[in-house]
């Protein structure tokens, strides 16, 4: 009955044709302002055309005319339900060119800000699978406990969305006293609505039928389309950039690469790319405990290693796991205070490519959920 | 005329009709008002979250808000829709919905329409939201709205055989298909309920399965026959946006949020009336009064309206082929299944008149 097969209906006289439906760019499902071109037979996707850049910001451009702090915020902007992880990589890539060497703390804190955001970023991503599923009232359980993370944010960096608070060399401002016991009531809460929300959407019946067997993306494919993050590793391959080439502290840290089994249907299919981001939250629990031993008490100048001049010459790649994926910035500086050129790699942009070659054949009522089981955020595909 | 006390007040006259006429439309606003602030309240109470608290105490005025803004709002007919099938669509089904009114009881001295064919005649009325769907669907001239209004059909249709089968269980059992009769058959305590086998001797708890899966095939059923989650796929808003009535608006869109109101109301009270002994206490003739009685039929079917409520806050929604999967191929054989057992067991009852 799940299985992907080909349709055989024998017509008749019966004058049928192709219907060609515009899902989007105002559809509810479509996670932003996404437009898909789908071609039905009945209720069967026979193509999917995705149109892209209702959104498009220029961002590559304006970083060009931008002194290289001033990009921050347009990095922020990018994915901007996880704009704490977006600045690391180009902190990151902005540190190796000049070498400068940032402290163990600052780093702790980075990991830590990482991991939360991972976690803001998954519970968005399952909440909204789960409404495309139909299934109002987990999304409402995740949307609650993501206000806790956005409520450290904001006492961070002042904003609740777009943060400006990871910089070059270091951070914009100290974190405030209660930061650490705030990071632990924060896991301890997401552990419990996990569990919550695994007994009330994961293990339901209805959205383990919905889910299974939808969207089969095979490691080959994956691979091929250079998807990455838990699009990738749902499809059972074990790839994740915090492992592969680590950075900031998680080389330190013992945490699992979740990877997608076929718990339920077959690898690689929807619920398995749901049920990897359901997995790497306790694991962001993890690395968060682990990292809160790393910060000292004692107070340090975070913005002691900021360089006064950010004027580096020469070009690097720098990439990070985000929760979408790998996101990486190609930055060429030719020793002047802007940039010559800056080249993100979005991961979001890279997983939607994939969207047509694994939806065709189901039903539309599928493309939703396949669609949501990627998790796009449509700020950083279009840029 | 034994069973509605409003000929007993004014006599047998035009007014009496139009009486008991006007009582179920009452009767249905109010209960469209209280029903929708209950969706709204136990929505926040299984979300946790407060729902609507500003409009009146606690938010209970929000009800009327929601219809004086849905009257005030402009009413729009799209370019290029078949107009008279468009605008005529909302009030078919909401006629659907509400012709089923006239036969269910209030009371034992209250029925609007005492027919002997009382479940027969809420069975083919409420078949009639089919056509008020697929009207709104068509004619509507956008995708969605076709893509919902045919899954609709589809689905109402076919959830009707495994229903129909029920209610000639129950027919079976009561021998009679007049809605008195059959709660009248049920009359005597919790126990002589048709959910507990109905009057007979001890022996009947070795068909308690049979009736089990008649009601949970009956219930089932109507969740799809009203679009309730899981089944709502014909509005399906996360694919197919608001399937039937994307393209309505104002007091159009309004008649059809009252006829899948009504319509929750219908099946929960021929639950009600067909599984739950109807308006009987279930203490026998302990509080059985008329006004009694009243009681306990309203709180047997808002219990009902609340567990589809319920549901629908908690379940994800079903795909089209797993929905008509459910129907033909787990439905249908259990409800012959169980339909048989009735029937041998409406066979060997001795309490039952031949």
């Amino acid at each position: 009955m799940t299985e992907k097969r080909e349709i055989e209906i024998d017509y008749g006289q019966v004058h049928t044709e192709r219907m060609r439906l515009n899902v989007g760019p105002q559809h509810p499902s479509t996670h932003g302002v996404l437009r898909l071109e789908v071609e039905l037979e009945g209720e069967i996707v026979t193509d999917v055309i995705p149109h892209i850049g209702y959104l498009h910001r220029c961002f590559e451009k304006y970083c060009e005319n931008c002194t290289y702090v001033q990009v921050v915020p347009y990095i922020d902007r990018l994915d901007y339900i996880s704009s704490m992880s977006n600045e690391i990589p180009y902190a990151l890539g902005i540190e190796k060119l000049l070498d400068i060497n940032v402290s163990e703390r600052i780093q702790a804190i980075r990991t830590i800000l990482a991991e939360l955001n991972r976690i803001a970023s998954h519970q968005i991503a399952v909440a909204t699978f789960g409404m495309d599923a139909g299934a109002f009232t987990p999304f409402l359980y995740l949307f609650r406990d993501r206000e806790m993370i956005l409520d450290v944010f904001e006492r961070l960096s002042g904003g609740r969305l777009l943060y400006n608070y990871i910089r070059p060399g270091g951070l914009m401002k100290d974190i405030y006293p209660t930061f650490v016991s705030d990071a632990l009531a924060i896991v301890k809460q997401v552990r419990e609505t996990n569990q919550e929300v695994q007994r009330l959407l994961i293990d339901n019946k209805i959205f383990i039928e919905r889910s299974i067997n939808v969207g089969i993306m095979p490691p080959d494919i994956a691979i091929n389309f250079a998807c990455s993050g838990p699009t990738l590793r749902g499809s059972g391959v074990n790839y994740d950039v915090r492992r592969a080439e680590p950075y900031l502290l998680y080389d330190k840290f013992d945490f699992e690469v979740c990877v997608g089994k076929g718990l339920m249907g077959t690898l690689g299919d929807s619920y398995d790319r749901n049920i990897v981001r359901m997995w790497e939250m306790e694991e962001s629990c993890k690395i968060i405990e682990q990292a809160v031993k790393f910060i000292p008490d004692a107070s340090e100048d975070v913005r002691a290693s900021i360089p006064k001049k950010i004027t580096p010459k020469g070009e690097i790649y720098t990439k990070a796991e985000n929760p979408k994926g790998e996101l990486g910035f190609y930055i060429v500086g030719d020793g002047k205070n802007k940039p010559v050129r800056i080249k993100g790699r979005s991961p979001s942009f890279v997983n939607l490519s994939v969207l047509p070659y694994i939806s065709r054949g189901y039903m539309i009522a599928d493309l939703i959920i396949i669609l949501g089981s990627i998790d796009i955020v449509l700020g950083e595909i279009d840029r | 005329m034994e069973h509605n006390f409003i000929f007993d007040l004014v006599g047998n006259n035009i007014w009496a009709y139009l009486i008991t006429a006007t009582i179920p439309l009452i009767f249905v606003t109010l209960y469209a008002l209280v029903a929708i602030l209950g969706e709204l309240k136990i929505a926040s109470w299984v979300q946790d979250r407060l729902g609507p608290m500003r409009t009146g105490w606690k938010g209970v005025l929000q009800p009327l808000a929601e219809v004086v803004k849905l009257l005030q709002k402009e009413d729009i007919t799209p370019k290029n829709v078949n107009k008279p099938l468009f605008n005529v669509s909302p009030f078919v089904m909401f006629t659907g919905s509400f012709a089923a009114f006239a036969v269910i009881p209030y009371s034992s001295k209250f029925i609007p329409a005492d027919i002997n064919v009382g479940l027969f005649y809420v069975f083919a009325v409420s078949s009639f939201a089919v056509i008020g769907i697929l009207m709104g669907g068509w004619s509507s001239n956008n995708k969605y709205s076709m893509l919902g209004g045919i899954r609709s059909a589809a689905q109402m249709i076919s959830y009707e055989i495994p229903m129909a089968l029920s209610i000639l269980a129950i027919a079976a059992m009561a021998n009679s298909l007049s809605i008195t009769e059959i709660i009248k058959s049920q009359d005597g305590g919790i126990w002589n309920w048709f959910i507990f086998g109905g009057p007979g001797p001890i022996w009947k708890i070795a068909f308690f399965p049979f009736i089990i899966i008649l009601f949970l095939v009956y219930f089932i059923g109507s969740l799809a026959e009203t679009n309730r989650t899981p089944f709502d796929i014909p509005e399906g808003e996360s694919e197919i946006v608001g399937g039937y009535h994307t393209e309505y608006s104002g007091m159009k869109f309004a008649m059809f949020f009252f006829a899948e109101y009504a319509n929750m109301y219908v099946v929960s009270a021929l639950v009600t009336i067909m599984f739950l002994g109807g308006w009987n206490s279930p203490f026998g003739d302990f509080l059985n009064g008329p006004i009694w009685q009243f009681f306990w039929f309203i709180s047997k079917a808002m219990f009902f309206v609340f567990i589809q409520i319920w549901l629908r806050w908690t379940l994800p929604r079903v795909r089209v082929d797993q929905l008509m999967y459910i129907t033909w191929k787990v439905m249908l054989p259990f409800a012959f299944i169980a339909f048989m057992g009735i029937a041998f067991w409406a066979m060997l009852n001795p309490t039952i008149i031949k």
